[in-house]
């Protein structure tokens, strides 16, 4: 298991090169000029001025020499630095990464735990009353646009029942310490968690419905029902367990998206996180800002991955670790 | 006094079935201690009783007449947690498929003690005590390895072998046993065919055995039930039914069981040698490659033979002996490893591209499941013809052949139209044969491609086969597990062990003097010997 895990994380560093090598050669083919952007925004259009900036940051220099400074740096965790934020991009990222991993790790154990309670509860109730209004919530959920349901939330909750903050991390100038400050944040979290939660709750609970009835019409179930075992038993011990391993795999696919896939919500909800943080490096034209979000979500990616393996050979022992 | 009986039994099936009863009029008795075997074909309604007792019958079909008295109550005005009392605890039941009927996720010693849990009995340091005892009664090897593995680590036979240690954990009265040897090798049935018979003996327990297998009934049952289309058609003692049977329909079930040795033989060896097979060797490889050291099983170990034109080899042996690697092999539907596969002075083994796409055609298999093996979304005329499209006929002569195969396999020609789903499965292999003929082969494998049918459609099947054969002047490779079929249809046979051939020779001699011990052991589990010997004597007075 060990040798297994230790494989696998040589050849996560040695995608995750590849991947930073791919990213930075993308970019540089996209067209837009930071130093343009930068002396546009100083309002000078100085050819010498663009000529200095472009010294001073390294893009004179030919792109192998770049991608080369460059790819040094980030084996030494030095993603650069940016110059409109005025710090080094790892420090930034560090600095918002609690935010977005707060934000998608909630929506993440919203979903999977009200996802897999509603799908069982729907396939206990197959075809009756309790399964279609279920199923027709999910899929309102499963159809509806993420930013849709977060304008609504805000407007509901916030603007017009004034229950929870619309915004925002935390109450700005409250200064709250300790226990307050939790339930602030707390207050902060529930409708952005919510809203980035309510699509993978749809899917979970559409896949754990659909897999408990596809399992609870195999052969063991039978075997457990001819033991006298009662229907309860049954329904945990034997279907659900054997549901939940294609809800797994999905939750595998969600939780590499913890990273990067919040970027709407956040915007939506002025979170300060990595997505939004991406959402402004892009207007900005801040390139190394934006390589080290793509980094950083591409090694979550692969870590979840890893995880979600390990996940999987320890719930199903069929599945033989090879190498 | 009997311990369960049936009266006037009938079991509806949902609205829009193709009958509206799934079993009627069934009226049977069971004695404490014996065994009852129920026979019949698909479709009969042999498991619908059986599982009516256990109150475990599908979703939408219910019992609408007559009682099933156990214990002196009637089972079916039960309600659900007086029958979970029963299940389990006064009747046991094992199923088909040991590998489906256990919890892959479960550890054998928790699904065995998971029994006591369910009636409430024991602690669970002693329910996992009882489990080992269990398992060393139905005989597994090493019971303190095997109580903490899972299903997927054991072998069929040892699967079922949980499956009944299972179910006679909390020593049961009666015990139902789905085609429980159905799914297993020869030598294993034979062994679990024991192991029932001694605990029905040691404990005094009644059996219901479901089969469909006439040898299997003639050694272990004392009464027989013959069902068909729902309705008993006779019931007796084995020998009544079996030797001396007066309802036509068990007669004629008899009738299709092939023997060990019928069917005429012909030496082929003046003939040319159509295809001539040697050294082919493949080796599986699993996992290994960064750390671990790779599992390695040889599946095709240096096998070597000649098949004559107009002859028929069968290979037989057990699952895992490499004989369907051999034919996969031999189409290169696998890549040998090494060896050679000549076929009219070409190659097979070693063709690429273009030339083993000309060459395919010459040779054409025909599969065991005839569920599976048709493209549930084309219809037989686009199965039949799209490979003589492949080969470049124009559709609408494809079309045309495809009618005339049609008739050729006893199907109307009508049927291009249809899909596979229409039809019944001794059918679907009609339509699979055709589609081995549509590209005018020289050589026929066929793998298994009987034994997922009836013994009555089986029977039609092999005649079809024997007539194409000689019709069209085909060679033939028939690989079967079931040495009754290769005795009746096969010229010489090829007995295959752990990728090697054990035995190859005449079909009269390797089955009636075998020289392998391996070919002996196969032949000594055949269930049903002694009955043949007798029935002959019946037949022949």
């Amino acid at each position: 298991m060990i040798r297994f895990i230790l494989a696998r994380l040589v050849k996560a560093v040695v995608i995750l090169l590849a991947i930073l090598v791919l990213n930075f050669t993308l970019i540089h083919m996209a067209p837009g000029d930071p130093a343009a952007v930068m002396a546009g925004e100083a309002g000078a259009t100085d050819e010498q001025f663009l000529e200095d900036l472009r010294r001073r940051f390294g893009l004179d220099q030919p792109f192998l020499v770049q991608l080369w400074i460059y790819v040094k740096g980030a084996i030494q965790l030095d993603l650069g630095y940016s110059y409109r934020r005025g710090m080094p991009v790892a420090e930034l990222l560090w600095d918002r990464l609690p935010a977005t991993l707060l934000l998608t790790g909630t929506a993440f154990f919203i979903s999977i735990i009200l996802g897999v309670i509603a799908g069982v509860a729907a396939a206990a109730r197959q075809g009756r009353w309790g399964d279609t209004i279920i199923s027709t919530l999910a899929l309102l959920f499963y159809a509806t646009p993420l930013f849709w349901i977060a304008l609504m939330s805000v407007l509901l909750f916030s603007v017009v029942l004034g229950w929870l903050p619309g915004f925002g991390y935390e109450t700005v100038g409250a200064n709250y310490t300790g226990i307050e400050r939790v339930i602030d944040i707390g207050r902060h979290l529930i409708l952005p968690a919510t809203t980035l939660g309510l699509f993978f709750t749809a899917v979970y609970m559409r896949m754990t419905r659909a897999s408990m009835l596809e399992v609870s019409r195999l052969d063991f179930v039978k075997t457990a029902r001819a033991k006298g075992l009662k229907p309860r038993v049954i329904q945990r011990r034997h279907i659900l367990r054997n549901a939940l391993l294609p809800v797994i795999t999905l939750a595998g696919l969600q939780a590499g998206q913890i990273v990067g896939g919040a970027v709407l919500t956040e915007t939506v909800f002025a979170w300060p996180g990595i997505g939004r943080l991406m959402f402004e490096a892009i207007n900005q034209r801040d390139y190394n800002v934006l390589l080290g979000v793509f980094f950083v979500s591409a090694a979550m990616v692969l870590l979840f991955n890893l995880i979600t393996d390990i996940i999987y050979v320890l719930v199903d022992p069929r599945i033989r670790i090879t190498q | 006094m009997s311990l369960l009986q049936i009266k006037d039994l009938a079991i509806a099936l949902p609205k829009g079935a193709d009958r509206p009863h799934a079993v009627e009029q069934i009226d049977f008795d069971l004695a404490p201690g014996e065994i009852l075997c129920i026979v019949g074909e698909s479709g009969s309604g042999k498991s619908m009783s059986a599982n009516a007792v256990m109150g475990l019958l599908p979703e939408g079909v219910r019992p609408v007449k007559g009682e099933i008295v156990f214990d002196g109550t009637d089972i079916l005005g039960q309600t659900e947690d007086q029958m979970r009392a029963v299940r389990g605890r006064d009747i046991g039941m094992i199923f088909q498929e040991p590998l489906s009927a256990l919890n892959p996720l479960m550890r054998v010693g928790a699904q065995i003690a998971e029994v006591f849990e369910a009636h409430g009995l024991l602690s669970p340091g002693e329910r996992q005590k009882r489990a080992l005892e269990l398992l060393r009664e139905v005989q597994l090897p090493d019971p303190e390895k095997a109580i903490r593995a899972y299903p997927f680590q054991l072998s069929g036979g040892q699967r079922q072998r949980v499956m009944i240690a299972m179910a006679l954990a909390l020593e049961p009265r009666i015990l139902i046993a789905d085609e429980p040897t159905t799914a297993l090798d020869v030598t294993t049935q034979a062994q679990i065919l024991k192991l029932i018979e001694d605990l029905r003996q040691k404990r005094g327990m009644a059996v219901i055995f479901i089969t469909h297998d006439f040898g299997v009934v003639a050694d272990i049952a004392d009464r027989v039930i013959v069902m068909e289309k729902g309705l008993i058609v006779e019931q007796g003692s084995v020998d009544d039914v079996l030797l001396r049977s007066k309802h036509p329909y068990t007669q004629k079930l008899v009738r299709a069981i092939p023997g060990i040795v019928a069917g005429e033989k012909h030496d082929f060896s003046e003939a040319p040698v159509i295809l001539k097979v040697d050294g082919l060797t493949k080796v599986f490889t699993t996992g290994g490659g960064f750390f671990s050291k790779p599992r390695v099983v040889r599946a095709l170990d240096d096998v070597s033979f000649d098949l004559y034109t107009g002859e028929t080899i069968g290979i037989v042996g057990e699952s895992g002996s490499g004989k369907s690697t051999c034919g996969r092999a031999l189409v290169r539907l696998l890549e040998p490893d090494s060896g050679t596969v000549e076929m009219a002075g070409v190659d097979m083994a070693k063709l690429r591209g273009a030339d083993l796409r000309a060459n395919r055609r010459k040779i054409q298999m025909i599969f065991q499941d005839p569920f599976s093996s048709l493209n549930p979304r084309a219809r037989v005329g686009r199965i039949l013809s799209e490979g003589q499209i492949a080969y470049g006929t124009p559709r609408r002569e494809a079309l045309a052949r495809a009618r005339e195969l049609l008739s050729l396999v006893g199907l109307d020609a009508s049927a291009v139209d249809r899909f596979p789903h229409e039809f019944s499965g001794g059918q679907r292999q009609r339509i699979g044969i055709a589609r081995a003929l549509a590209l005018d082969p020289d050589i026929i494998i066929a793998d298994e491609a009987v034994s997922a049918l009836d013994v009555s459609i089986q029977a039609q099947v092999l005649d079809l086969l024997a007539d194409l054969k000689e019709r069209l002047n085909l060679s033939m490779l028939f690989i079967t597990h079931d040495l009754r079929v290769a005795a009746q249809v096969c010229d010489r046979i090829m007995v295959m062990q752990h990728g090697k051939v054990v035995e190859i020779g005449p079909a009269d001699r390797v089955l009636m003097a075998p020289e392998h011990p391996y070919t002996r052991s196969l032949l000594d589990a055949v269930p049903g010997k002694e009955y043949e010997e007798a029935l002959k004597k019946v037949v022949g007075q």
